[in-house]
């Protein structure tokens, strides 16, 4: 079966008003993703991730490529409302409160997708009543409007509105970026619990990379619209070999002061302006180990394990100094632990992790009650 | 497919119990209240509109005597107790006439300002909705908005008096002129609003989600983009009667003898040079008071329609 959605060669120019300057905010992207499969798109603010996404679902025209959904070419005009298409792709924003339309009762939100579908009333009723369960909020939100319900609600409406046509691909830009870390970690979880499932296939945008770590089967590292690594996540995480993604990987908050980082330098300086951009690799600018030629050709792909690819002159070099690190994994396993604790659990058990003071523990076992 | 559980407890934000309707209506109420009691102002607004209304309702039973028989045997008495506001110069009674004229004149303004914001409305969140997108819809909205640009280039009160000598002299014809001044002005109001909103994520939500753009237009934009139409509302309306009694001032408007106070004023103002004002003064302070009537409701559902002001109000009636 053909993967649902395969990109290739995506570029997405966008004019500069009063000049003849373009924005080149994608410039020539390949990927796909299968099935039931997390992909993640990484990078800075500006390196195009969420463009792709927009391009994706026909938010904006692409200036040039393809992109293939099920196999079919959507070509240049095409638009995610054909009847073909319709409620096949979904897709959840940033900003959750933004994304509600405030006059709007929440079930009315959430049924907006299935007014086009072939379901009466009746049974659009059930359909929402399902879904609202499945990403365990209570009924009676149904009535609501959006202001009155906290982030994470909000949130979990808009999971709720983009799986209410049971979509094959989930645009997810920056889902969690808005959101305290309890609403951050509920929000994952049921992401995950919903694409086991569903079997969902998700475009996971975002740059907060211990929520990609944890939920992506591969990652793809943006930089100024260009792919520079890309690979299996573990495999990427683990040795990553582009400078870029070492200097992204260093620039982690730990959660404990104790761990040590493995990485031995960071990237200094702001991401480039997308405007004009010259010839080579867009991080030539930036880089420690830039040589003469990287201001001249951008990489070709390189191979470097079965689903890593990396575009770099130096990897070797990048791979012979930054040595496997595990400070990441360490990393997940101490988040993981927190986001697992519960309240018939002393806190203090939690390697580095302070204990809460008794009043604040109570509130966390009520946290605790929605999983 | 893992069982869904059939009730799920609601997160710690969760509101404890649904806030009914009847407790809505309550606390919007009590706000209401609350606001007329620190803007007495805002409070005489109210008072001035619907004393007029309801004086334009019950006028045949009020009015003393019929607005439109002539008795010449009484032309251009004073104020007197038989006639309160005096006769004019047929001798017909003019409180009377200042009773009945709102009938006309609020029904000129309300049903043309009705017909400008509804025409204006659709057609400004047409226009915001696809300008800028590519293909024949955004050629249109650029012509609609030129077309409008000619409109509000001519003076008003010209192009008003224009139309009527077109479509010959009728109520119609007013209520018309009136429609047709007026759609400007939403149309941009409605235009500027939309611009913004059709950027909003929830409009690109409901985008993907395949919905046609009459369904988008009609189920977000319009409903978010609307505040500022109603707020503009009542404004216009105290401006249209402005603009009836004008028209009828110059003699393009509504014609003798029926009752209307831009008529009225225009019959009574040569004997104003002879010493007798009240067939020409009286109606025009109820015009006055009218207009200044609208424009104060107007000036509080602005402050109502603005978020901050509005906060601080509810803030001081949750502690009070």
């Amino acid at each position: 079966m053909a993967p649902v959605l395969e990109v290739s060669g995506l570029v997405k120019h966008f004019p500069v008003e009063g000049s003849h300057a373009v924005v080149q905010a994608v410039n020539g992207v390949s990927f796909t993703i299968a099935a039931g499969e997390t992909v993640a798109l990484v990078g800075e603010s500006g390196s195009g991730k969420t463009t792709i996404g927009r391009c994706v679902l026909g938010l904006v025209p692409p200036t040039a490529g393809s992109i293939r959904f099920r196999g079919r070419d959507m070509g240049r005009r095409w638009n995610v409302r054909s009847p073909a298409l319709r409620g096949k792709m979904q897709l959840v924003f940033q900003e959750p409160g933004e994304s509600l339309d405030p006059r709007m009762p929440i079930g009315r939100s959430i049924a907006e997708p299935l007014r086009l579908g072939s379901l009466d009333r009746a049974a659009r009723e059930r359909r929402v009543q399902e879904v609202v369960q499945r990403v365990n909020l209570p009924l009676d939100i149904l009535d609501q409007y959006p202001t009155e319900l906290s982030a994470g609600q909000q949130q979990r409406v808009a999971i709720a509105r983009a799986i209410v046509t049971d979509p094959e691909l989930l645009v997810l830009d920056e889902p969690t970026s808005a959101l305290d870390p309890t609403a951050r970690a509920e929000i994952i979880e049921l992401l995950m619990r919903i694409q086991r499932e569903l079997g969902t296939a998700y475009l996971f945008i975002s740059h907060d990379l211990s929520t990609v770590h944890q939920v992506s089967h591969r990652i793809i590292v943006l930089y100024l619209g260009r792919v520079l690594e890309e690979g299996a996540s573990r495999a990427v995480f683990r040795t990553p070999r582009h400078p870029y993604s070492v200097g992204l990987l260093s620039a982690v908050l730990l959660p404990s002061p104790g761990l040590r980082r493995e990485t031995t330098f960071v990237l200094e300086g702001e991401i480039p302006s997308p405007i004009n951009m010259p010839p080579g690799c867009p991080l030539a600018t930036r880089c420690p180990f830039r040589i003469d030629r990287c201001s001249t050709a951008f990489p070709d792909a390189e191979r470097i394990g079965p689903q890593h690819v990396v575009h770099c002159f130096r990897h070797e070099e990048v791979a012979a100094r930054e040595h496997a690190t595990d400070t990441f994994e360490e990393f997940q396993r101490i988040a993981q632990r927190i986001l697992a604790a519960r309240g018939d659990r002393p806190e203090s058990e939690l390697a580095g992790i302070p204990a809460l003071p008794p009043h604040r523990q109570a509130d966390r076992v009520e946290d605790d009650t929605e999983r | 497919m893992r069982p869904v559980p059939l009730t799920s407890p609601g997160g710690p934000t969760a509101p404890a119990g649904r806030r009914t309707l009847g407790a809505k209506v309550k606390f919007a109420t009590r706000y209401f209240l609350r606001l007329l009691r620190t803007h007495p102002s805002y409070a005489a607004g109210y008072v001035i509109v619907t004393v007029v209304v309801l004086v334009a309702i019950a006028a045949p039973v009020i009015a003393p005597y019929s607005p439109i028989t002539a008795d010449p045997s009484v032309y251009l008495q004073s104020p007197s107790l038989a006639h309160p506001f005096g006769t004019d110069n047929t001798g017909m009674d003019v409180l009377s006439r200042v009773i009945y004229a709102p009938r006309i004149d609020l029904a000129i303004a309300v049903i043309g300002t009705a017909i400008s914001a509804i025409i204006g409305t659709l057609l400004g969140a047409w226009v915001g909705y696809f300008q800028g997108t590519p293909g024949i819809r955004n050629i249109a909205s650029g012509t609609t908005m030129r077309a409008a640009d000619v409109l509000q280039a001519f003076p008003v009160f010209v192009f008003a008096i224009a139309l009527v000598a077109v479509f010959g002299q009728s109520i119609n014809s007013v209520i018309f002129a009136i429609a047709f001044v007026n759609i400007p002005i939403y149309l941009r109001l409605m235009r500027s609003q939309v611009l913004s909103i059709r950027r909003m994520r929830y409009v690109e939500a409901a985008f993907v989600s395949g919905m046609p753009d009459r369904f988008i237009i009609r189920d977000h934009i319009v409903p978010n983009a609307i505040g500022p139409v109603l707020a503009q509302l009542s404004v216009n309306i105290g401006w249209s009667i402005l603009l009836t009694a004008g028209l009828s001032f110059v003699g393009a408007g509504v014609r003798a003898p029926t009752p209307e106070w831009g008529a009225m004023i225009a019959t009574g103002f040569p004997n104003v040079m002879t010493g007798q004002w009240w067939p020409s003064v009286f109606p025009g302070l109820a015009l006055a008071v009218t207009v200044y009537g609208f424009a104060l409701i107007g000036t509080s559902i602005e402050f109502m329609a603005d978020p901050r002001r509005r906060r601080t109000l509810a803030a001081a009636q949750v502690s009070a």
